[in-house]
């Protein structure tokens, strides 16, 4: 009578759809927090969840209840010194204290409601709203790898493709309709020639008898298999989207560039990464650092390394171009973002500009400069004015200035907000 | 009789399970209880935790509640803050249950007796749950509501539901029928009350009656003043029903929720009771196997352990205190009657003359099948009990500067006190009483609620809130006034107008 189950096989994760309720519920909250957090937060951090605090009455469920005041009487356990008549001073303060603690409904609690974000919570809120650029066109058209996938039968094909199954099952179809349809008219016939057995009709059974001779020959050659019946595995192409990406970071590391610039410049490099390694399986790194010439590096001395020289803003680029056109030619979405104070002199701005736009950028998916200011009101660089028409004429160059730490997420929206805006 | 211990050591598998379980059931038929089929469910940590926040049920429809409930019982245990629940059952039939996987075999045996005899037992007897739930359909009708809830979400938009079901948990607690109403007529039966009526006018006929001035004011006008004819308790039936505003998809919504909140209603006025006999029975079920050497003594121990942290009960002023414990006041109290059913003292028999000294078997039965929590205590709450937990009342009154101590446990406050404690397990002492008072159905449709103040006690801030969830599922407008005790017919105080 009595069962017993073990649903331990069922999997947890009933609530999960009433959790992400609950988060829907409280976006906007969630989000400021989750602002706040990116704002405290190392940037080595940024890839981790997140504890989020509510006030409690923002979340409260209302329902008819008893306050304060009037008369009431409670009972409590683990008398010691009272006797009836007693007179107790009220607890200083509501809800404090011995006695009504109970089910005083004391005051409304402050604290918090605090709840932690896993780490794809915490992310997708954290890009939000933010499209990969040009995303539509990597997805299709450009790219050039496909992928074959099954679509059902067709009556062509190649021999290794037949599948036997299908073409077994019409065979046999076929059979049984042609079979059935010559069994009725050889019935029919056959009753005639009875008739005309009975009757006496020479001329009319001798051809009844011829006819249903053919029948019978007819049915007897039913083929077991015939052309019509064969079947193929039909597969067709379909235009994958390439999976893969390349970020290139570029970065003057001129004397220009000091620590606090550096860490901007990491910072924006870092939600880039973040950023792309969510909408590709795979993301590369490469890091380019320059001053008079340039030099791919790897990430800790792109970021801590110390050099010293001018600025040659084209040297990267072309190393850029070289590298790319070596390792990521095919099959490679390219990204890349400049880090820079623009100081950039004679000829190299426009230069530059002019290598983008004919070399450069036709290549690449997007290309984001950050501008990287010592203040706010900073007059413009000698880069930023010659950007400035390539940001006008293409729409996979952006760029964008900040001064502080608090610019760059704000920026990295701008730049990476939903091209449909 | 001594046998051989069922097993030895804290594992537990499928068959030692059964093997535990017909062991408890031999015991428990001994004792004469009456329970639905048991199912007997073993799950994880991660799948209690879901079951928490759908409040025990195996399915629930989707709401942002839930999921509070669920982050919030997640984050309390696996910060160490909270420990979870043993078990859980459902009363449907079979009793459904719940067992973890983490318990050794004496929990395991502890939960079966607790939860697959004792709730079970109680389910299935305790009038209220025979009254008001319906255990064989309470599975399906959860899978209805949440496909239902679902399909709705498709249909009309996540917002437009989530609103509806807010609106709706709001006034759950006064989404009951708090008494039966009276089956309706059949047709047959009708006709022949119509039947007996107009005889009975017919006999009663007297022609001076149409000799009499007619009354001034129109009767039809006063009759419609006042509709519903009667104050209506039930808020959600009022409004499934009656609501001018709301589509049919959201009255099907409003009465799901309020079937749910009739299927809770018994469960929040036995809680003394119910894990009182559980927690009762898993006692001395356990104790019987102990007694017939089913189990060790190591066993035995773990079980105590237990079963002590369940029935503790702190003092008022010891900073773990959180109430009177339920599972201490019932235990104790069942515990206590079986005791003056088999040794009575003078106090006792002066006390329960009934039942001093008969069956406890029988007598356990019929307190358990007969009362609520509110019933049960000012029933059988013995002198001894009151002394034992050094009961004692506290009187808040506004009035007053001071809080007075009523009657604590002695000769003179004993009545008292028993009274005091059943009041506080009573609906009206948790619910407030608020009633539809008016509809006007031939004005402006705006709904009058009244609040029949209990001993001057006001409703707390939370009812400005409340009153905009009616309004919401009302359409038209609300409003909620505050009346005095019915004796004294007060002015009634107005609560805005929403």
């Amino acid at each position: 009578m009595n069962r017993f189950i073990d649903r331990r096989l069922n999997g947890s994760g009933k609530s999960t759809v009433n959790r992400q309720r609950f988060l829907r519920r409280y976006k906007t909250q969630v989000r400021a927090e989750v602002k706040r957090m990116v704002g405290e937060r190392k940037i080595e951090d940024m890839d981790r969840g997140g504890e989020v605090h509510l006030p409690k009455k923002d979340i409260a469920e209302p329902n008819f209840g008893f306050g304060h005041g009037g008369e009431r009487e409670f009972v409590l356990p683990g008398n010691r010194e009272y006797i009836a008549g007693d007179r107790i001073q009220r607890p200083g303060g509501a809800g404090g204290g011995s006695g009504s603690g109970a089910e005083g409904g004391a005051a409304d609690s402050q604290d918090d409601f605090v709840f932690s974000l896993s780490r794809e919570e915490f992310l997708d809120i954290f890009f939000d709203d933010l499209e990969l650029p040009r995303l539509t066109r990597t997805q299709v058209g450009t790219t050039d790898q496909f992928k074959s996938v099954r679509a059902g039968y067709t009556t062509q094909g190649s021999p290794s493709n037949l599948s036997v199954k299908r073409t077994l099952g019409n065979a046999l179809a076929r059979r049984i309709a042609l079979r059935g349809a010559l069994k009725q008219q050889v019935a029919t016939l056959e009753a005639v020639l009875a008739m005309a057995a009975i009757d006496g009709h020479d001329r009319e059974s001798a051809q009844a008898a011829e006819e249903l001779e053919q029948l019978r020959s007819r049915g007897s050659a039913l083929p077991f298999l015939e052309e019509l019946d064969v079947r193929y595995r039909n597969r067709v192409l379909r235009p994958q989207p390439v999976a893969r990406a390349a970020m290139f970071c570029l970065m003057d590391v001129s004397a220009s560039m000091d620590e606090n610039k550096k860490d901007l410049a990491k910072r924006f490099f870092t939600l880039l990464y973040l950023f792309l390694s969510r909408k590709y399986r795979h993301v590369e790194l490469i890091f380019i650092r320059h001053t008079d010439d340039a030099e791919e590096v790897d990430e800790n001395t792109f970021f801590h390394d110390t050099k010293s020289g001018g600025t040659v803003v084209c040297s990267a680029l072309e190393l850029m171009e070289k590298i790319r056109a070596e390792r990521y030619a095919d099959n490679w979405n390219v990204y890349a973002a400049q880090a820079s104070d623009g100081d950039a002199f004679g000829s190299d701005p426009a230069k530059s500009a002019r290598f983008l736009r004919e070399t450069l950028l036709p290549a690449t998916r997007y290309y984001a400069y950050l501008e990287l200011a010592e203040a706010e009101s900073m007059r413009s660089s000698n880069l930023w004015v010659e950007y400035e028409f390539l940001a006008k004429d293409l729409d996979n160059f952006a760029m964008k200035r900040a001064a502080n730490r608090e610019n760059i997420y704000p920026v990295f929206r701008e730049l990476f907000s939903r091209e449909t805006q | 009789m001594k046998r051989a211990p069922l097993s030895e050591g804290a594992d537990w598998d499928f068959e030692l399970l059964e093997r535990y379980d017909s062991a408890i059931a031999e015991a428990a038929a001994g004792f004469g209880l009456d329970t639905f089929p048991n199912q007997i469910e073993v799950i994880t940590s991660e799948q209690m935790l879901d079951a928490y926040a759908s409040s025990g049920l195996p399915l629930g429809y989707p709401h942002w509640s839930y999921g509070k409930e669920f982050i919030r019982n997640e984050r309390a245990y696996r910060s160490g803050q909270q420990g979870l629940a043993y078990e859980i059952v459902i009363n449907s039939n079979p009793c459904i249950a719940y067992l973890m996987e983490e318990n050794t075999m004496a929990m395991q045996a502890l939960v079966i007796a607790h939860a697959s005899y004792g709730h079970n037992s109680f389910f299935k007897g305790n009038h209220l749950f025979r009254q008001w739930t319906a255990p064989d359909a309470i599975v399906d009708y959860l899978v209805f509501a949440r496909h239902y809830v679902m399909e709705c979400e498709e249909r009309h938009g996540a917002d437009a539901v989530e609103a509806v079901l807010d609106s709706c948990h709001a006034l759950m607690s006064h989404g009951v029928d708090r008494y039966r109403h009276a089956a309706p007529l059949s047709l047959k039966a009708e006709t022949a009350r119509l039947a007996e009526r107009e005889a009975h006018r017919e006999r009663q006929f007297n022609d001076m009656w149409r000799t009499l001035p007619a009354s001034e004011r129109p009767r039809e006008a006063q009759a419609e003043t006042q509709f519903p004819p009667e104050p209506q308790e039930n808020l959600l039936y009022f409004i499934e029903k009656l609501a001018p505003a709301l589509e049919p998809w959201q009255r099907e919504l409003v009465r799901i929720v309020r079937k749910l909140a009739q299927y809770f209603y018994p469960q929040g006025q036995t809680k003394v009771m119910n894990e009182g006999w559980a927690t009762f029975w898993h006692y001395t079920l356990l104790n019987r196997l102990h007694e017939q050497g089913l189990v060790t003594d190591g066993f035995m121990m773990e079980v105590l352990k237990n079963h002590t942290n369940v029935v503790y009960q702190p003092a008022f002023d010891s900073g773990h205190y959180s109430g009177i414990n339920p599972y201490a006041l019932g235990f104790s109290m069942f515990t206590d009657l079986r005791r003056i059913c088999e040794r009575p003292d003078a106090e006792d028999r002066q006390w329960f003359p009934q039942i001093a000294g008969s069956d406890w078997k029988t007598t356990l039965d019929f307190a358990m099948r007969n009362f609520k929590d509110e019933s049960f205590i000012s029933q059988y709450l013995s002198p001894r009990l009151i002394r034992e937990f050094r009961l004692f009342a506290i009187a808040d009154h506004e009035t007053e500067t001071d809080l007075g101590v009523d009657c604590i446990h002695d000769d003179a406050g004993y009545r008292k006190v028993r009274k005091l404690l059943a009041r506080q397990h009573s609906l009206e002492e948790r619910v407030p009483d608020i009633q539809i008072q008016r509809y006007a159905r031939e004005g402006d449709r705006s709904l009058t609620l009244h609040y029949r103040r209990l001993r001057g006690r006001p409703l707390s801030g939370a009812a400005v809130e409340v009153v905009k969830h009616v309004r919401r599922l009302w359409g038209f407008p609300v409003r909620l006034e505050s009346m005095g005790p019915p004796e004294k017919r007060a002015r009634p105080e107005l609560m805005p107008r929403l």
